[in-house]
Formats: C-alpha cells, structure tokens, sequence
C-alpha cells in the first residue's frame, strides 16, 4: 500500500434540483478532479444525485467539541428566538 | 451475406470486445492499489458485462437458433471469439491497464457515437446506453494517463512503455472487413476511415497533454502478430481468459444461481 496516504475529501451530494446539497461522507483523493471521480464512483452509483462537490477536508474550518457548552448551549433556553413564541395579534391578517 | 448474417456478426464482435474487456478488468478486482479505485474499476467492469449481455442477446435473437448470452459467452471456443486483440492482452501492471483502456475506449467511443444514429433501432438504443457509460469510463482513464505521463520520472517511463507494448495492437481497429463495409453502407454505420483520423488527433492530442512521445508505428513491423481477433486468430494469453472465465459452465453444465 501507499507509504503516503492520498488527502481525504467530504464528498457532497444534491439529490435532486432544488435540494441543497448534503454530505454524504469522504474519499481518499491525488487531486480535485479524482476526489470529484471518486466521490462519482463511491457514491452515486444507485442514482443518489444530480450535483456533486468535493471539499479538502483540511480547508474544512469545524466548530470545536469542547466548545459545544459556549457555542450552542446558550440558545437552548432563548424561546423568544423561535417565532412560535409570539402571540399573533388579533386583526392582523396576513402573517 | 444476409442482413442478418451481416448485423449479428457486427453485433457478436461488439459483444466480444465488451466481454473480454470486461473479463480482463474482473481479474484486477480486489488488486487496485486504493479502495476508490477499486470501486470504480469493478463498476467498469460490470458495465461491460451489462453491455455484453444487451449485445448477445440481440445477436442470439437475430440469429434465431435460440443461443442466448450465456450460449455466447461460456460455450464458444477460443476461435469462435471475434475480439480486438489488444482487449485480451494480459493485465500487467496499473499503467498497462490505464494505456489500454484509453487506447481502446478512443476508439470504442467513437464506434458507438457513430452506432448511436445506425439505421437499426436495437443497436443504436445499446450504443446510446453505452455511450454514457463510455464517456466517463475514458474521462476517468484519460486523467491517470495524464497524472502518469506527467507524473514521477518513474511513471513517466512505465507508462511510455506500456504504451509502446500495447500501440502495435490499435491498427486492428481500422482494418475493417465486409462486416464493416456493410453496416457503414447498409445501416449508416461507423466509417472506419473517418474514426482512425479522429482517433489518432484525440489520442496525440491527449499523449502530448500527459507528456507522452507518439510511438513509432514502425513498431509494430518488428513485432509477432498483432491483428487477427476479427478472424479469430487469437493470442496465446486467450486460451487462459476463456478457461478461467467458462470453467464452472464447462464443469457444471446449465450451472444457475
């Protein structure tokens, strides 16, 4: 096998126009145009997609685990951010 | 030559390219050097199969003796196969394998673009189907040629010599017989003429993008026989192929799943 591993790309797939594309998981890759291959022959071979992108992994910029309680846990008990919290008032019609 | 004799002919000998073909990748399954390739590898050689098996079954059909795939593919002998040389020839190494596909997916493309507007329904319905299949299968094995022509020193010179190994082999493409002659003028099929020019500009359009020297065609003057899969004179790595490949049909007649 390689004594040097190839770089690893997310793998993104849009499933049908209008969707936005999701990740779908990562391939091995020399270069962008064999990520873009690969990612065509790993995953879209029972018609998973209309759209591909491939993307680095190491230009991936990812939010820390131990972040998590300053980055995410603050919006938990902000219930006024979700519009059902409002109460519609009454004559307002087109809302 | 009856129209019929003439197409199914046409038809088997499509058959034979995509089975052994097809056959020569299934050997390198489980041998790719990354899993991705390995991936992408089998599915061409499924693909081949899937065009094999729509193509036999036309010709079993216009033949009408009741033959189907399976008659065609495991009960033949080595003789009775009409294929290209060149998709026969060993495996070798990944270099090997990438030079040959581009070699004869160059031309094998080009073959169905044309059969994709032939007059007969059938066959240009296959061709179209194969044609998408094609397209990528190239795409893909023209961007290696190119990362190994332009890659290290070392795949540089390899692939120059798989290249000078399997180079001899393209002329059978081009030299047509009355098989061709017919499905060009009967059936507005491929003019093998016109294929071998764009064939040769496609191919040193993409030997100069990988840094790759044309071979000298003068090559083949030197070599051991290298056209006669049409009649078929096969080589001596054939008889191998059809061994490992019809073994269980030949063991277990009738053999199913």
């Amino acid at each position: 096998m390689n004594e040097k591993e190839w770089p690893l790309y997310e793998v993104f797939i849009r499933s049908r126009s209008g969707l936005s594309h999701r990740h779908a998981g990562s391939v091995h890759a020399a270069d962008d145009q064999m990520a873009l291959d690969h990612a065509r022959d790993t995953y879209t071979r029972r018609m998973e997609g209309v759209s591909l992108w491939v993307v680095r992994s190491d230009l991936i910029v990812a939010s820390d685990p131990a972040d998590t309680s300053a980055f995410f846990a603050p919006a938990e008990d902000k219930i006024y951010r979700h519009p059902t919290f409002y109460k519609i008032p009454d004559g307002v019609e087109n809302l | 030559m009856t129209v019929e004799d003439a197409l199914q002919s046409y038809v088997l000998r499509l058959g034979d390219n995509a089975l052994v073909i097809g056959q020569r990748m299934i050997e390198r399954v489980a041998g790719e050097p990354e899993l991705e390739e390995e991936l992408a590898n089998a599915n061409f050689a499924l693909d081949y199969i899937g065009q094999a098996r729509m193509l036999y079954s036309y010709a079993g059909e216009l033949e009408g003796k009741g033959r189907g795939e399976d008659d065609f593919a495991y009960l033949r002998d080595s003789q009775e196969f009409r294929n290209f040389l060149m998709v026969e020839q060993p495996n070798g190494h990944f270099g090997d394998a990438i030079v040959r596909q581009v070699l004869f997916e160059s031309f094998y493309l080009l073959q169905l673009e044309q059969l994709a507007d032939c007059a007969d329904t059938r066959l240009a319905e296959i061709a179209a189907r194969a044609v998408k299949e094609i397209s990528y299968h190239l795409r893909h094995a023209s961007q290696w040629l190119i990362r190994l022509g332009d890659g290290t020193d070392e795949s540089h010179q390899r692939v120059k010599e798989s290249l000078e190994r399997y180079w001899r082999y393209a002329a059978e493409f081009f030299d047509g017989d009355d098989v061709d002659d017919w499905i060009q003028r009967e059936c507005n099929g491929p003019d093998l003429g016109a294929l071998a020019k764009t064939w040769r500009d496609n191919v040193e359009a993409l030997l100069e993008q990988a840094t790759l020297p044309i071979p000298d065609d003068n090559l083949d003057q030197t070599s051991f026989s290298r056209a006669g899969g049409r009649q078929g004179n096969h080589s001596e790595y054939f008889g191998f192929l059809i061994a490992e490949m019809q073994h269980l049909q030949r063991a277990f007649p009738g053999a199913n799943w």
